[in-house]
C-alpha cells in the first residue's frame, strides 16, 4: 500500500516538469545546437552543410571582448544588487506585521513596463532633465552634469531593473532563518560581525545563491538597458546575437554564439555554487 | 549600538531603497498628466490621455491579452515549478541531473534564441500562432523562476516535521497539503510575482510567437514610445499601479478583519 | 521494477495527451474560409494609423487584425514559420521584397492589379524600382529617407552633407541610427562608394574612415533618436524623416539638412503572402489605402513620403511645408537604396562590432 502511494506521488511531481522541460526546452535547444553547425547561404537562408566555422570565428579578440564586457556588466550588477539588497531584505524581514505588503511594494513598480520605467530614468538623468534642473536651481553646479549615456547610468538602470530578482529570494531565505541561532551566538559572546559572518550568512546562503543566479544569468543577455541608458555605445553579447538574427541574417553564427553564451553562464554558476558550498560548508541545493 | 538608533537607521535605509524604486514611477505618473506628448518635455496638466486610453480599443485588447497570458502562464508555471522543485529535491530518478541542468536553460538562453527555436518548433507541429503558443512560451521561461525560488526555500528544511506527521499516520498527500505547501508558499508567491512581471514585459517572444489576433501590450507600448504617444502608456501604467495598490489595501483590510 | 515501469508509462501517457491537445488546438483553425469579414495586416506598429483603420472598417464592415513586428527579419522568420499563411497584407521594406522574391519557396503572391483600381493613383516615379521592376509582387506604400538634423545653437559649422559629420568640432555630440548599414553606409558614401559595397578592400577603407568618426558619436538610437537631441544630450544627428519631424515639433529652432551626397532611402511596400487566408479582403484593403483621402491621412499621421498623386488635395498645408515629410523629387533621384549584403554580411558585422567597441 505504502509503495504504491510513493510511486504516484513521485510520478506526479516529476512527470510534469520533466515533460515540459524535455519538450519545450531540450528539443528547441537541440535545434539551436544543430544549426550552429550549419552555414549561412548567400541569400541569408540556412545551408545544411556542416561546419565548425561559426565557433572558430568567435576566437576573434573582438568577439571575445564582447563576451567579456557582458560578463563584467552582469557581475557588477549582481554584486551591487547583493550589497544593497541584502541589508534591505534583512531589515525588512524584521518588520513582522506587513510581510506581504512589503513584498508587493517591492514588486509593484515591476508590474509596470520596464521600458517605460527606464525612460523614467532618462527623464531624470538627461542633460535637461529633472536632476540637473534641481541641482542648477539649488546652485550645487553651474553647468548641467552629463549623467546619461555613461557606464554609471547603465549600472543604475541594470541595478534598478534586477533589484527584485535579488531581493525576493533573499527575503524568503532570511525570513525562514531561525533567529535562535543568532541569539545563541550572542549568548556565547560572539561580536555582531562574527555572528553575521559565521551564522547568518551560511544560514541564508541558499537565498544568496538563488538571488545571484537569478540576477547574473539574465543580466548577461540583457542589452536593452545598456542600449537605452548607455546610448548603445557598447556591444554586448545580447546585441551581437540579436544582430545575427535581425540584421546580418546569419542564424548559424547567432546560434553558435548563443550556445557559447549559455555554456559560459552555466559554467560560471557551477563554479560559483561549488566554491560557495565548499567554503562555507553550507547546504545550498 | 543603541537599539532604538539602529532600528531607526534600518527603517531609513528601507525608505531610501523604496524611494529609489519609486522615483521613475513618480515620473511616469507625473507625465501621464502631461499636456504635451513628449516623454521629456512637460507642458502642462491634462486628463486627456486617460480618456484617449479608454477609447483606444487596440490598447485595451492588448492589455487583456497580456493579462490573460501572464495569469495563465504564472499559474501553470507555479504549479509545475513548485511540484517540480519538491520532486527534484526529494527523489532520485534516472535523468535527474539532466533535468536539473535543463531547468536553468530558459533563463540562460537569450530571448531571441528561445523565440526563434520555439517558432520553428511550433511551425513543425503545424500550430497556429496565437494565445496558445504565447502561453506555452511564457510558461517555459517562467517555470525556472518559481522552481529556483522554491528549491532554495526547501533547502535546510527540517524533514523531521514531515516524518513526524507521517509517523502519526498522516498520508503523504496530507503532509504535502498541510506542512510542505504552507512552508514553501512565500517562495511560490515571490517566484510567481517575478514570473508575472516577466511575462507582462516580454517583447521579442511576443513578436515572434503571436498571431494576427493576439497583440500584446509590450509591443504596443514600444510602438507608442516611438510615435510620441507615450503619455497614454504612462496613464496605463498609473492605472495598473493604482489597481495593484487598491488590491493590496483591500487584501490587508480583509486580513485584519479576519484576525479580529 | 514497478517504479520504473510506472514512470515510463505515465510519461508516455502525459506526452501523448499533451501532444494531441496541442496539435488538435492547432489544426482546428485551418478550416477558415475566404468569406470571413476579416483582414490580417502585419507591419510596424502605428504604420497604418488608427483612424485609417477605423475608416476602413466603417466603410467595408471588414475587421482589421493589426499585428506588429519591429524588424523585417522578424517578419520573414514569422512568415516562413507559418508557411506564408496567417497574414493577408504585409507592409515591409524594399530589400526584404527583393530577398523574398528570390527565394526558392516563394512566399509572395503576384498582385492582381485588376482587383486594385486605385493602383492608378500611384506616382510613377516610385514604381518599377530595383527590387521588383514590374511591381509583380509589391505595391508601394510609403517612402522614408535618412536626413541630418541639428541644433544651430550648438553646432557652429556649416552642415551640408554626411562628410561634415566627421568634423572634429562635433566631438561627443552626435546621435546616429543604431543600424550597421546606415552607419557603415555613411562612411562608404563619404568615400564615394556604393552603400551596398561588397569588395573587402573598399570595406576596409570604410572601416578606417569610421574609426575617425567614433569620437564624435555619443548615442546610437534607431527607435527614438530625436530624444537625445531634444534632451540636449546631443547636438546633431542622422535620422528618418518622421523622427526629424518630431524633433522639429519639439524644438522649432532645429534645422534639417538633406545630405548633398544623397540620402539613404527605403521604400516600404504592400505585399500579399502566398497562402493569405483572405485574399479578396487583402486586395480590398490595399485599394483603400491607395485612395486619395486615406493616403493623405496616412502621410499626415506617419510623416513619411507619400507615394500617390491624388493625396495632395487632401493634405494639410503643414505637411506640404514640412521639410522632413515633403521631399522634392530631385532628392529621390540622388537616392541610395539598401540591398541585402549577401556573403559580405560577415564583414559588415565585424566592422560594426569593432566600430562599437572603440
Amino acid at each position: 500500500m505504502k509503495k504504491k502511494n510513493y510511486n504516484i506521488l513521485k510520478g506526479l511531481t516529476i512527470v510534469p516538469i520533466s515533460f515540459w522541460i524535455l519538450f519545450f526546452v531540450a528539443i528547441p535547444l537541440l535545434y539551436i545546437v544543430f544549426i550552429s553547425f550549419m552555414q549561412r547561404g548567400d541569400d541569408g537562408s540556412i545551408v545544411y552543410i556542416p561546419t565548425i566555422s561559426n565557433y572558430t570565428r568567435m576566437a576573434n579578440p573582438l568577439y571575445v571582448k564582447v563576451f567579456w564586457d557582458s560578463i563584467i556588466v552582469a557581475f557588477i550588477t549582481t554584486l551591487f544588487t547583493l550589497v544593497f539588497g541584502y541589508p534591505f531584505a534583512y531589515f525588512a524581514t524584521k518588520i513582522k506585521k506587513y510581510k506581504i505588503i512589503i513584498m508587493m511594494l517591492i514588486m509593484a513598480p515591476f508590474l509596470t513596463n520596464s521600458l517605460i520605467r527606464t525612460y523614467g530614468w532618462i527623464v531624470i538623468l538627461s542633460t535637461e532633465g529633472m536632476l540637473n534642473h534641481v541641482f542648477l536651481r539649488i546652485g550645487i553646479i553651474k553647468e548641467p552634469l552629463k549623467m546619461l549615456y555613461s557606464y554609471g547610468a547603465v549600472m543604475i538602470g541594470m541595478i534598478y531593473t534586477m533589484f527584485p530578482f535579488m531581493v525576493l529570494p533573499l527575503y524568503n531565505s532570511i525570513d525562514k532563518m531561525d533567529r535562535s541561532y543568532i541569539e545563541a551566538a550572542k549568548d556565547l559572546g560572539a561580536s555582531k560581525w562574527k555572528t553575521f559572518r559565521t551564522v547568518t550568512i551560511p544560514l541564508t546562503m541558499p537565498g544568496i545563491v538563488a538571488g545571484c543566479i537569478l540576477v547574473f544569468i539574465p543580466s548577461v543577455g540583457l542589452f536593452f538597458i545598456p542600449d537605452l541608458m548607455g546610448g548603445s555605445n557598447i556591444m554586448l553579447i545580447g546585441n551581437l546575437i540579436k544582430n545575427q538574427f535581425l540584421e546580418a541574417n546569419d542564424w548559424p553564427f547567432g546560434a553558435a554564439l548563443s550556445i557559447v553564451m549559455i555554456s559560459i553562464s552555466l559554467i560560471l554558476i557551477l563554479v560559483y555554487v561549488k566554491i560557495v558550498v565548499k567554503k562555507l560548508d553550507a547546504e545550498v541545493f | 549600538m543603541n537599539t532604538k538608533l539602529s532600528i531607526g537607521l534600518e527603517r531609513i535605509y528601507i525608505l531610501f531603497i523604496f524611494m529609489f524604486l519609486y522615483v521613475p514611477i513618480a515620473i511616469i505618473i507625473m507625465y501621464s498628466f502631461n499636456a504635451g506628448n513628449s516623454n521629456v518635455v512637460f507642458s502642462g496638466l491634462t486628463l486627456d490621455w486617460y480618456t484617449k486610453l479608454f477609447n483606444d480599443d487596440n490598447v485595451i485588447t492588448a492589455l487583456v491579452n497580456s493579462l490573460t497570458i501572464a495569469t495563465l502562464s504564472t499559474v501553470i508555471s507555479a504549479i509545475i515549478g513548485t511540484v517540480g522543485a519538491i520532486g527534484l529535491k526529494r527523489y532520485k530518478f534516472k535523468g535527474k541531473s539532466v533535468i536539473s541542468f535543463l531547468v536553468y536553460i530558459p533563463i540562460v538562453i537569450p530571448e531571441i534564441i528561445m523565440g526563434i527555436s520555439l517558432l520553428v518548433f511550433f511551425s513543425v507541429l503545424h500550430l497556429n500562432f496565437g494565445i496558445l503558443t504565447l502561453i506555452l512560451a511564457h510558461t517555459t521561461f517562467c517555470i525556472p523562476f518559481v522552481l529556483i525560488n522554491v528549491k532554495s526555500r526547501l533547502s535546510g528544511f527540517d524533514m523531521s516535521i514531515e516524518e513526524a506527521a507521517m509517523d502519526l499516520g498522516a498520508s503523504k498527500l496530507t503532509v504535502f497539503r498541510t506542512i510542505t505547501l504552507p512552508m514553501v508558499f512565500p517562495a511560490v508567491v515571490s517566484g510567481a510575482m517575478l514570473a508575472f512581471a516577466l511575462s507582462l514585459d516580454d517583447v521579442i517572444i511576443n513578436i515572434l510567437l503571436s498571431g494576427p489576433e493576439s497583440t500584446t501590450l509590450p509591443i504596443k507600448i514600444f510602438a507608442m514610445l516611438r510615435f510620441g504617444q507615450s503619455p497614454k502608456i504612462n496613464a496605463l501604467c498609473t492605472i495598473m499601479l493604482l489597481t495593484t495598490f487598491v488590491v493590496l489595501i483591500l487584501s490587508q483590510g480583509i486580513k485584519l478583519k479576519r484576525e479580529k | 521494477m514497478l517504479k520504473k515501469r510506472f514512470k515510463a508509462v505515465s510519461i508516455l501517457l502525459a506526452a501523448s495527451v499533451m501532444g494531441l491537445t496541442l496539435v488538435g488546438c492547432g489544426k482546428s483553425s485551418t478550416s477558415k474560409t475566404n468569406n470571413e469579414k476579416i483582414v490580417n495586416v502585419f507591419t510596424w506598429a502605428n504604420y497604418v494609423p488608427d483612424n485609417v483603420i477605423k475608416d476602413y472598417e466603417k466603410k467595408t464592415g471588414i475587421k482589421v487584425n493589426f499585428s506588429n513586428f519591429s524588424t523585417n527579419e522578424e517578419m520573414l522568420a514569422k512568415l516562413q514559420a507559418s508557411k506564408g499563411g496567417q497574414y493577408d497584407v504585409i507592409i515591409c521594406a524594399d530589400y526584404m521584397v527583393q530577398i523574398m522574391s528570390k527565394q526558392k519557396n516563394l512566399l509572395l503572391k503576384p498582385i492582381d492589379k485588376s482587383a486594385i483600381p486605385n493602383y492608378k493613383n500611384l506616382d510613377k516615379a516610385y514604381l518599377g524600382q530595383y527590387y521588383d521592376k514590374t511591381n509583380k509582387y509589391s505595391v508601394p506604400y510609403s517612402l522614408g529617407s535618412q536626413m541630418i538634423v541639428y541644433n544651430p545653437d550648438k553646432v557652429k559649422i556649416d552642415i551640408k552633407g554626411i562628410s561634415d559629420l566627421w568634423d572634429p568640432s562635433l566631438k561627443d555630440s552626435e546621435v546616429l541610427l543604431n543600424d550597421s548599414r546606415s552607419v557603415i553606409g555613411m562612411a562608404l558614401t563619404k568615400l564615394g562608394y556604393s552603400i551596398n559595397e561588397t569588395n573587402p578592400a573598399k570595406l576596409a577603407e570604410a572601416k578606417a574612415e569610421l574609426e575617425k568618426l567614433r569620437a564624435n558619436v555619443k548615442v546610437f538610437d534607431a527607435d527614438i533618436p530625436m530624444t537625445s537631441l531634444i534632451n540636449g544630450d546631443t547636438a546633431i544627428g542622422v535620422m528618418w524623416g518622421s523622427q526629424a519631424s518630431a524633433a522639429l515639433k519639439a524644438n522649432p529652432k532645429f534645422k534639417i539638412v538633406y545630405p548633398k551626397e544623397g540620402m539613404q532611402f527605403e521604400e516600404d511596400n504592400l505585399i500579399i503572402p502566398v497562402n493569405a487566408p483572405h485574399q479578396k479582403n487583402a486586395e480590398n484593403f490595399i485599394n483603400f489605402v491607395l485612395s486619395g483621402k486615406a493616403s493623405s491621412d496616412i502621410t499626415t499621421n506617419i510623416e513619411y513620403i507619400n507615394v500617390t498623386t491624388t493625396a495632395k488635395e487632401f493634405m494639410p498645408k503643414t505637411i506640404l511645408n514640412n521639410k522632413a515629410v515633403y521631399i522634392p523629387t530631385e532628392e529621390f533621384n540622388k537616392a541610395k537604396h539598401l540591398e541585402d549584403a549577401g556573403s559580405a554580411s560577415k564583414l559588415y558585422d565585424l566592422i560594426w562590432s569593432e566600430f562599437k567597441q572603440q
